[in-house]
């Protein structure tokens, strides 16, 4: 795929910048958007953003692996973000992980050989009161037992 | 004490983020009731004064104060910021209001904005708030064609814009500076202080930084008088605020309490004691890095800022992390200092590579390598932390090391005695 957003989306930058007195400023936005054309950010990604920001593509690559939400690698088609933080681990974190490899043969960091789903094990959710929980892309899910987790896995395209 | 209901009620009203619903319930009658009398700052600066709401993000800053920092004779724009980036773990009372009451945050944003003058607002909401951001964006747009904000708001002929922005997973974009460098496309590297975002702030004009459920009291104070909500706190700790209560508890959640409430009537009464009757072993009380409680301070303390200052913690953001006897907090106070290790920016030395030991040298503690020079080492690495940084997430790093291992140490002794094994085949408590 050319690296190259289509005029809608390039219009859609246009009005990201009109939020910020400078340019730069929608960096983050702009990766957003991008994330979602491209399905994750590569060199290539940071070039071209770079040209439509002026700005630099090092300042670029800079941004990018700051923040862990601009993915600089593929996930599989599901991402599973599961906290693991104090409340989580607390309340059973891992024996959703342990679930997790023994339906999916998969850790955190790794995705099915079948690309379905990818597992990170991520810092705490802001959902503490419904501990352990998770995000499946981009839907919370709380209050989990391993059973809950098969469920919803289970229901996942 | 009792509960109260001011931000809380709306949680409990089916569709409360619907404008309607929302006004229905008395919304956008404080803000246009400023808007339409025209207030003067002064007099929006004195009543937030007068109800000593402080800041609930963590640092218990006096709001009013804070707003009247913005220089009043400053040429050019000024920018109100809201922090919703909640991301102190333990921490989850914003969520719950930007779900349930977003018009609220948002009338308490415009009321913020006319006591400074700004005509933009950024509202920065952590990434991985996705709901949140979607009940937000509609909100926004309903206030919008409302007329509340935007240009002419109330039919005032003042401009109140307001910009959504989505964080991208970074703890330390929380923190003020830190936010505003990642709001001016930055990495989120924290800056020095002075100058004061009051004076220099977003791409360096004046701003003020609210958290969200400090913003979401304003209306309540206008609406009911400040000396309503200074009466249900204690001195100089006004009104109430939102604890959230998570861990070991019966009845996990988020509670609206009066300021200076006792933590054990918190802990046994509103969340009805600890899960199956178990036995209290630590609190944390307010988000991962404010030092932990032993039972004895727990059951004795009262929830404000200065009673927990006395005690030597803090109330930070009012999330209650509880533990039962069975927790293993060697384990505990390794997922935090990871944590802290992880979201340490990068930019200060000592945050940078002390994090990076305290938790090398805890994860070979939990695997059952460690030695009790270990234990000494540590208090000294996160001594050496404490005070050292732009910013405060080395002494939120350094905290939890230095209280765990002061007020248990005994557990850790255990832990890397000769005859220790990994701690970490076993549950951290369940």
């Amino acid at each position: 795929m050319p690296v190259q957003f289509d005029d809608e989306k390039l219009e859609q930058v246009q009005h990201l910048i009109e939020h910020y007195p400078q340019k730069k400023a929608a960096i983050g936005d702009v990766l957003y958007l991008a994330q979602k054309q491209f399905g994750h950010i590569t060199p290539e990604v940071e070039i071209y953003i770079a040209s439509l920001l002026d700005l630099p593509a090092s300042y670029v690559h800079q941004v990018v692996t700051f923040y862990v939400m601009y993915l600089q690698k593929p996930v599989g088609r599901h991402l599973i973000m599961l906290c693991d933080n104090v409340s989580c681990l607390l309340c059973g974190a891992e024996d959703l992980v342990a679930r997790i490899r023994e339906k999916l043969g998969i850790g955190p960091g790794e995705t099915t050989p079948d690309n379905k789903f990818t597992l990170w094990t991520v810092e705490c959710l802001g959902a503490c009161e419904m501990a352990p929980n998770l995000l499946l892309d981009e839907k919370f899910h709380g209050n989990l037992t391993p059973e809950k987790l098969d469920r919803i896995l289970d229901e996942a395209e | 004490m009792a509960r109260v209901k001011l931000i809380s009620r709306f949680f409990e009203i089916q569709d409360s983020h619907l404008l309607p619903i929302y006004e229905a319930s008395g919304g956008y009658a404080s803000a246009r009731r400023v808007v339409t009398e025209n207030w003067p700052a002064d007099k929006i600066i004195s009543t937030v004064k007068a109800s000593n709401l402080r800041g609930l993000g963590g640092a218990g800053f006096p709001t009013g104060m804070k707003w009247s920092f913005v220089p009043k004779d400053h040429p050019g724009p000024r920018y109100l910021v809201v922090n919703a980036d909640e991301s102190e773990p333990g921490t989850f009372k914003d969520r719950q209001i930007l779900l349930n009451a977003p018009h609220l945050l948002l009338e308490g944003a415009i009321i913020a904005a006319l006591s400074f003058g700004a005509e933009d607002a950024y509202i920065y909401v952590r990434g991985e708030y996705y709901e949140p951001v979607r009940i937000m964006e509609a909100a926004l747009e309903d206030a919008e064609h409302a007329g509340y904000i935007g240009r002419n708001i109330f039919g005032s002929g003042r401009t109140l814009r307001f910009h959504l922005h989505r964080g991208a997973g970074a703890y330390i974009c929380g923190e003020e500076t830190a936010l505003l460098s990642s709001l001016e496309g930055f990495k989120g590297w924290p800056k020095l202080k002075p100058p004061f975002p009051a004076v220099k702030g977003l791409f360096g004009k004046p701003t003020i930084i609210n958290n969200v459920e400090t913003l979401s009291y304003v209306p309540i104070v206008i609406e009911k008088g400040p000396e309503y909500f200074a009466g249900l706190g204690i001195e100089r700790n006004g009104g109430a605020r939102l604890f959230g209560v998570s861990g070991h508890v019966k009845r996990p959640g988020v509670y609206e309490l009066p300021l200076g409430t006792p933590m054990k009537e918190l802990i046994y009464e509103h969340c009805g004691g600890l899960h199956q009757d178990r036995k209290l072993k630590a609190v944390i009380p307010g988000g991962s890095s404010c030092p932990v409680l032993t039972p004895e301070e727990a059951e004795t303390v009262n929830l404000d800022f200065d009673s927990l200052a006395k005690i030597g913690s803090m109330l930070g953001s009012g999330g209650l992390i509880v533990m039962d006897d069975r927790t293993d907090l060697v384990r505990v106070l390794h997922r935090i200092c990871k944590f802290y290790s992880y979201e340490s920016c990068g930019q200060c030395t000592p945050c940078r590579e002390g994090t990076g030991w305290i938790t090398r040298i805890m994860t070979r503690i939990v695997e059952g390598h460690g030695t009790s020079q270990d234990l000494d080492d540590l208090v000294d690495i996160a001594q050496m932390i404490m005070g050292n940084t732009i910013c405060p997430l080395g002494d939120a790093a350094a905290m939890p090391v230095i209280s765990f291992l002061t007020k248990f140490r005994a557990e850790f002794e255990k832990a890397v005695k000769p005859s220790k094994k990994s701690l970490m085949s076993e549950p951290v408590g369940a």
